[in-house]
């Protein structure tokens, strides 16, 4: 008999499009209960939203000021508390967000963490990804222990839509901390499909050489509805932001479609990308590593490469 | 002045490609060339930056395991810690185990400031640094691409999946790095040689009268699902005749 608690991410308006694969990472488990706990301020369509992930049983609502931003010390006494109450597993994404809480959340409880879970094996039992994703360990969580996680999104598909969970308010009479406040999120504006779930990706690296040039992906892009990512020598080199960087200290996507120009596929880099469908290599490179994983690889300079498929996706 | 503890963790080098043994009872390390995290140096780069900007003064370098791990602290020391400790442990320190140890070097040393890396590139948990915080009570700053400390208060700006956030935190507290924080120092041979008569001092874990914490067990280590090699193409014409034959951009 497991129950289990997902923490969801949201900005506000929109829950986290990575809330229903850690539900998927519930039902896996073989949740009898499935609820998801919003924490936030005047947060109901993110808790409509979150109510309508297929398989959830209740959804509740932590409204108050204090939760306002998304700050760990202060939303980590609440789940823990609400943890107490029941529930043998509290999952979240393994995202900044998730990274940031959980290890907080599993300390108050006192237990150990299980992050970045792949697979379930059991009840208790889960794969995991180590040294960059070289190796994969299957751990066991202790006996009679709440278990703590976070799910790697991805490995897991989003639960469809169509539930009808209830929606609950909940407290909780944790005290709170006020030695952390929350100033400001700068996010590069943009209109472009969110790199974590966009089903095509072009990712560019070091070889773009400069912001500028990086308008060449952007086009190709906006031509494929496809979101732009980067490798960490593109955003190190200010090229682009650090929001778009993909790998084992980035983000870890999983699209059906994947570009990589003038990155050399590092396995830092590679461990961002396993999961995608097809990884298409540019680079003038033959020796290059990112060919030993592409399933289609073209060598060859991307500046004369990248306008010519623009050409012809623009010809079809 | 302010005094900070930073974490120093032993793991293979990140130009390693590391292996599962064939009977998949872990992670062949041995004899593997092995670093200091480079997230940890980090860390300490920012400590060395804040003692040079005259906002700190002390540093403490951290480190638990077995004896093979002076080796690293000597590292920290030649970059310019000032001092360093080793918490001896044989077998494996889980990062909640691993915040109890700190937490109690923390009541020894009451530093302002602990500097950690976000992750250590071996078992990627991305744990410790907010287990260790949420232990001592104190606030947490993680991922930190600037830090900049004012009165009892540092400002911490953090590399988020959104993008850059800005936390004020109270000291003192725990901040974790992320790679764009700075570009850590090189040693030179003078400061191993000075390094050398920097004091490192030696507790037993097991001396600290703590208890386990609870833990996960290790069941068995494979490899990852490799991807097959797929083809090269000759030009744009036939890669997009392979898309399209996929499925893609019809
Ligand atoms: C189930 C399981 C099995 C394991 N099996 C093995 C094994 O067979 N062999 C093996 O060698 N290891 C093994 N480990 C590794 C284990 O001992 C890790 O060191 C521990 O889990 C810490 O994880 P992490 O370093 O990824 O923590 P993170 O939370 O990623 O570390 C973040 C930061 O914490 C600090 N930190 C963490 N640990 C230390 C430390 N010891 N000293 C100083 N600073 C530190 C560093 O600043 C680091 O950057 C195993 C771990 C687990 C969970
Ligand atoms: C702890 C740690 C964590 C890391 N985390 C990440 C991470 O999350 N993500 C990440 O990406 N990296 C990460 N890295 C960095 C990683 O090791 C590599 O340094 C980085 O991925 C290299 O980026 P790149 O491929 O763009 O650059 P390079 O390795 O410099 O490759 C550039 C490539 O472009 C090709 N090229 C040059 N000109 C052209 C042209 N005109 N046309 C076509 N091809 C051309 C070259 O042949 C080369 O292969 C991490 C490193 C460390 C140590």
């Amino acid at each position: 008999m497991s129950a289990v608690l997902i923490v969801a991410e949201h900005d506000g308006q929109t829950l986290h499009t990575g809330v229903a694969r850690v539900a998927s990472c519930g039902l896996a488990i073989g949740a009898d209960r499935l609820d998801v706990a919003v924490l936030g301020r005047d947060c109901g369509d993110v808790a409509q939203q979150a109510a309508q992930i297929e398989g959830v049983s209740r959804v509740l609502c932590l409204d108050r000021g204090e939760n306002a931003n998304p700050l760990a010390a202060v939303q980590a006494p609440q789940i823990a508390a609400l943890a107490g109450i029941g529930y043998s597993h509290v999952l979240g994404p393994s995202t900044t967000f998730g990274k940031d809480l959980m290890p907080r959340v599993a300390a108050l409880l006192g237990v150990p963490q299980v992050s970045d879970i792949m697979s379930v094996e059991g009840e208790r039992r889960f794969k995991r990804p180590i040294y960059a994703g070289n190796a994969v360990l299957t751990v066991e969580a202790p006996a009679e222990h709440i278990v703590v996680g976070t799910a790697r999104l991805a490995s897991w598909p989003a639960a469809a839509e169509g539930g009808e969970a209830a929606i609950e308010e909940a407290q909780t009479d944790a005290e709170l901390p006020d030695h952390t406040s929350w100033l400001e999120l700068k996010s590069a504006e943009s209109e472009r499909p969110d790199l974590q779930s966009a089903s095509v990706v072009v990712s560019g690296g070091r070889a773009l050489g400069s912001s500028e040039n990086f308008s060449l992906l952007y086009d190709l892009a906006d031509r494929l509805g496809a979101a732009v990512g980067a490798s960490r020598a593109a955003v190190d080199a200010g090229y682009v932001s650090n929001d778009m960087q993909v790998g084992q200290t980035g983000k870890i996507i999983a699209p059906d479609l994947y570009f990589a120009i003038g990155i050399s596929g590092a396995i830092q880099h590679l461990t961002g990308i396993k999961d995608a469908g097809v990884i298409v290599a540019i680079n003038k490179d033959p020796e290059a590593p990112i060919f030993e994983i592409a399933d289609i690889g073209l060598v060859g300079d991307l500046f004369a490469i990248v306008p010519e498929i623009q050409a012809a996706v623009e010809g079809s | 002045m302010r005094k900070i503890l930073v974490t120093l963790k032993r793991v293979v080098d990140y130009n390693v490609r590391v292996r599962v043994k064939p009977d998949g009872s872990g992670v062949a390390v041995e004899g593997l060339k092995m670093s200091v995290n480079p997230f940890d140096e980090i860390a300490l780069e920012e400590a060395l930056r804040m003692r040079e900007r005259g906002e700190a003064g002390e540093i403490l370098a951290v480190t638990i395991g077995g004896d093979e791990c002076q080796q690293q602290l000597r590292t920290g020391l030649a970059m310019g810690a000032d001092r360093a400790l080793l918490v001896k442990c044989e077998g494996e320190v889980e990062p909640l185990a691993a915040a109890g140890i700190l937490l109690e070097v923390i009541r020894r040393e009451e530093p302002d400031i602990v500097i950690m890396g976000k992750q250590a590139i071996d078992d990627d948990c991305n744990q410790t640094g907010q287990m260790l915080a949420t232990l001592w009570g104190r606030p947490q700053a993680t991922f930190a691409s600037e830090v900049k400390l004012n009165g009892d208060t540092a400002r911490v700006t953090r590399e988020v999946d959104a993008g850059l956030e800005t936390l004020e935190v109270r000291l003192p507290a725990v901040i974790t790095t992320d790679l764009r924080l700075n570009e850590p120092r090189y040693i030179k041979l003078p400061d191993i040689m000075k390094a050398r008569r920097k004091p490192l001092e030696t507790l037993e874990a097991d001396d600290m009268g703590l208890t386990a914490p609870p833990a996960l067990k290790a069941l068995a280590y494979e490899p990852p699902e490799q991807r097959q090699k797929g083809v090269v193409v000759e030009d744009v014409p036939a890669l997009m005749g392979m898309l399209r034959e996929r499925g893609f951009l019809n």
